[in-house]
């Protein structure tokens, strides 16, 4: 297949989706438009992680609590009269902020040491969420989170609350995809593949480091920001490690590293348990299962297998090239 | 010609062990200088002490008089120092043309224009010279992982060209390659320093290649400096014969 005709299938595969995504829902039962707007919510935290994992290679466990941090930011700000998009613009700059301090344990130790690191920050962002009652409500959080009015405009109905993430979603993705296409995403690869490499070749391997920490971590506040008033109750175990873990499976599941990864893997994680459902007390079993035999299978997650297959094409296609050039080189030779 | 750069006792040690044991050097403006010496001898250690990979633990290096010892390898490569290692360092997962563009991208604006700025931070062209350059420009749009080891460690030394460097640097650009592709390496390695005038110090085991690409040689052996002159002399220097190049 050509460069055009994959671009042209790109194109219809997107337009498809966004027609799905903005006409589905009007027939779809309060229930449905909820889980679909908490999809679009975590989808936009798993586009963070994607970034710091994915793109930059830097591992993080604690994308979890900067969810939390957004929520309770937004909850704390819109429960005292504060508009929800001053309560976004906080929350991003809180995230970009913490995620940027983070980011400094990177710059000394990796991989499973730096794991330990994020989760450990994961747990105390827990135990501040838990304990200090005065600014979080303790155990029993904040509830009665409004949902905001945009240009006068109610979005207490779910499906217009729905559209309001979706948007947000839209202009998340928009923003992302010009930045791993930017030179800035190339230094990010670069840093994930080869650090040395990339440092001898004038690469600032301790700036980007930062920056996708403090970037990943502000998409996450921003996907709290907006959790906060989809489910109108915040509280601490929404935030514990699970959820990191749960990010990090969207961001494996969905293909690290793959700008459509995080869009599949937060569908197969928040949708495909609800369609399981039918399977009642066996369905989180059946999940783990379809987890598991997938990532054997491909280990680069789902959009891996749609990559590879086109790696593949494109592999053969220029050995074939070769093959024939070759040839007709050797039939002009006397 | 004036020095570009100059290296004073260089000593790093590992433990009890001086891996380079008060070297001192310099490289003057367009020359190649080899760099010679049994396994172990403290090559490569001598690189990534002056290029900020390691950092020494006694001496000077000076880039056009100026002192960089201890300076980050992104700060160096900035100043125009460039590098290849022994072990080929490419990106395999991005194109040949992306290899070189990313090679060359941090030198073009500022941290913030790059993100804003254009997708190739106009170098597309640049790149496309370079690999017609080094005889590449019918792999520009393949993925690196794709090439064979030969067109690979071509694209390994190109990367290192790509930012118009003052200084480069090469660990064993020769090693793994076959004949062909070396008289290719050699000739493009001839053609960059003539044309472009820039100044190259190369590690190497080839002595065919050292012999008819340096217009001066060192030799290390055990951390030191054992010898220094013109490639014919060091082959009937007894010393260098008896450490190195054998009878």
């Amino acid at each position: 297949m050509t460069a055009k005709g994959r671009n042209f299938l790109g194109l219809l595969g997107l337009a498809v989706a966004v027609a799905f995504l903005i006409f589905a829902p009007l027939s779809f039962h309060r229930y449905g438009i909820y889980i679909l707007s908490q999809w679009a919510v975590m989808t936009i935290a798993a586009i963070g992680l994607n970034l710091t994992l994915g793109y930059a290679g830097q591992v993080s466990l604690a994308q979890g609590a900067f969810v939390g941090i957004g929520a309770y930011s937004a909850a704390i700000l819109t429960t005292h009269g504060w508009p929800l998009i001053a309560a976004i613009v906080l929350a991003l700059a809180l995230c970009f902020a913490i995620g940027w301090l983070l980011g400094y344990p990177a710059l000394r130790v990796q991989h499973h040491y730096l794991a330990f690191v994020t989760l450990a920050f994961s747990t105390l962002a827990f135990l501040v969420f838990r304990n200090e009652l005065w600014l979080t409500g303790g155990t029993e959080g904040i509830d009665s989170v409004p949902r905001p009015s945009i240009f006068g405009l109610s979005t207490t109905s779910h499906l217009r609350y729905y559209y309001f993430c979706l948007f947000v979603l839209a202009l998340v993705a928009l923003a992302v995809l010009g930045l791993v296409r930017s030179p800035w995403g190339r230094a990010f690869v670069a840093l994930r593949e080869n650090p040395i490499r990339a440092m001898s070749l004038g690469v600032d391997t301790r700036r980007y480091v930062l920056m996708a920490f403090a970037i990943g971590s502000a998409l996450g506040g921003l996907s709290g920001a907006l959790y906060a008033p989809l489910v109108g109750l915040v509280e601490p175990p929404a935030f514990a490690l699970t959820l990191s873990f749960n990010l990090l499976m969207m961001v494996i599941v969905g293909g690290s590293g793959y700008f459509v990864g995080p869009f599949v893997g937060a569908m197969t994680a928040v949708l495909l348990p609800e369609w399981l459902r039918f399977l009642e007390s066996y369905y989180l079993i059946l999940y783990a299962l379809l987890v598991m035999a997938l990532l054997i299978y491909s280990p680069t997650g789902l959009v891996g297998i749609i990559d590879r297959f086109l790696v593949h094409r494109r592999t053969k296609a220029a050995s074939a090239a070769r093959a024939a050039l070759g040839a007709s080189i050797e039939a002009k030779a006397p | 010609m004036t020095a570009v750069l100059e290296v004073a006792n260089l000593r790093k040690r590992f433990g009890g062990v001086a891996a380079v044991d008060g070297v001192s050097f310099e490289v003057r403006e367009g020359e190649i200088l080899g760099i010679i010496g049994p396994n172990g001898s403290g090559k490569s250690t001598l690189f990534n002490c002056i290029l900020g990979q390691l950092p020494p633990s006694e001496g000077e290096v000076r880039l056009d008089g100026r002192v960089t010892t201890r300076m980050r390898p992104c700060d160096l490569n900035r100043l125009g120092v460039s590098r290849t290692f022994q072990l080929l360092q490419i990106f395999p997962k991005l194109s040949v043309r992306d290899n070189l563009i990313l090679a060359a991208q941090e030198h073009q604006g500022t941290m913030l224009s790059r993100l804003f700025g254009r997708r190739d931070a106009g170098l597309t062209e640049a790149a496309d010279q370079m690999v017609a350059f080094f005889k590449l420009d019918h792999l520009a749009d393949e993925l690196a992982g794709g090439l064979s080891y030969g067109q690979q460690k071509l694209l390994d030394a190109a990367m290192a060209f790509m930012s118009g460097p003052r200084l480069v640097l090469l660990d064993e650009p020769a090693g793994g390659v076959n004949l062909t592709m070396l008289a290719n390496l050699k000739d493009r390695l001839k053609a960059f320093n003539k044309e472009r005038g820039a100044t190259f110090v190369v590690i190497e085991h080839n002595m065919e290649f050292v012999m008819s690409l340096c217009s001066r040689v060192l030799v290390l052996a055990e951390g030191k400096v054992l010898a220094e002159g013109l490639p014919a002399e060091l082959r009937a220097n007894p010393a260098v014969i008896e450490a190195y190049l054998g009878r």
